[in-house]
């Protein structure tokens, strides 16, 4: 099942179900890069609260799409990193360095509309 | 529940299924919270492993007990071209271009107990444990 994507204002976002394939994260790279164009977001939120598992799969797949999206223009915040998920994945090894998170959907939102408004007054 | 399941990898959707048939077995086991997390991310790691080399194979758990302790036993086994050098294959980072490299030695990582036996033109399997604290 693909992953849906909505707009809200100049952010696009991005809810990962838990049993997402990785055919579905290899497409949502795809519709995102391809999103982004298409509406100008300037930021993308891919919340993961719903998944139990972040293998090292999902976590290339995850790095690769923000800085992909990084040359695209936009910023991505990965919000929703279950407590379990996070620890399993430091025993494995997997990081997000230089990757924003955030604790939820809603402060992953906040980071990216708060970087646009401070630009956009710093601009006036 | 069946202390038994056992899971034919044949497509991406099957991973999903072999990890969530851990974190019940490994519940109906008796471990909790991020061990079952911890269990669940380590069959993902092996079950990939044979989509990405083998194609296809399968991913069987049991509950096992030792000792008074309980625990799970999981086996992956594929007929696919096996892996040429363990040794290099099991170490951080060593990646033929479709992972980070971590898929392996992580999942050794993760469980407490991790065999792989591997022979070139006849497949792999691999065997890991994890016992409750």
């Amino acid at each position: 099942m693909p992953v849906p994507i909505l707009k809200q204002g100049g952010v696009l976002i991005a809810s990962i179900q838990a049993a997402v394939t990785d055919q579905d994260l290899v497409q949502l790279q795809d519709d995102l890069a391809d999103k982004v164009g298409r509406f100008r977001s300037r930021g993308v939120v891919i919340d993961v609260s719903a998944l139990d598992v972040m293998d090292s799969f999902a976590t290339r797949t995850l790095r690769n799409l923000a800085e992909a999206l990084k040359l695209r223009g936009a910023a991505t915040v990965i919000s929703g990193i279950q407590p379990d998920v996070a620890f399993a994945m430091v025993e494995l090894g997997l990081t997000l360095d230089g990757i924003l998170t955030a604790l939820d959907l809603e402060e992953g939102f906040d980071m990216l509309t708060q970087t646009s408004r401070e630009e956009d007054s710093g601009v006036g | 529940m069946s202390d038994e399941a056992r899971v034919a990898i044949q497509r991406d959707g099957d991973i999903i299924a072999a990890r969530q048939k851990g974190r019940d077995l490994a519940a109906q086991a008796g471990f909790k919270g991020s061990d079952l997390t911890i269990i669940a991310t380590a069959i993902s790691e092996i079950a990939r492993n044979i989509i990405v080399f083998a194609q296809q194979g399968e991913v069987s758990l049991r509950l096992i007990e030792k000792a008074g302790k309980r625990g799970v036993l999981i086996i992956a086994e594929d007929h696919g071209p096996g892996i040429p050098d363990i040794e290099q294959a099991m170490r951080d980072g060593f990646s033929t271009g479709k992972s980070l490299g971590l898929g392996l030695p992580g999942a050794k990582r993760l469980m407490d107990e991790f065999e792989i036996i591997s022979e070139v033109g006849k497949g792999t399997v691999i065997t890991m444990r994890k016992w409750t604290r």
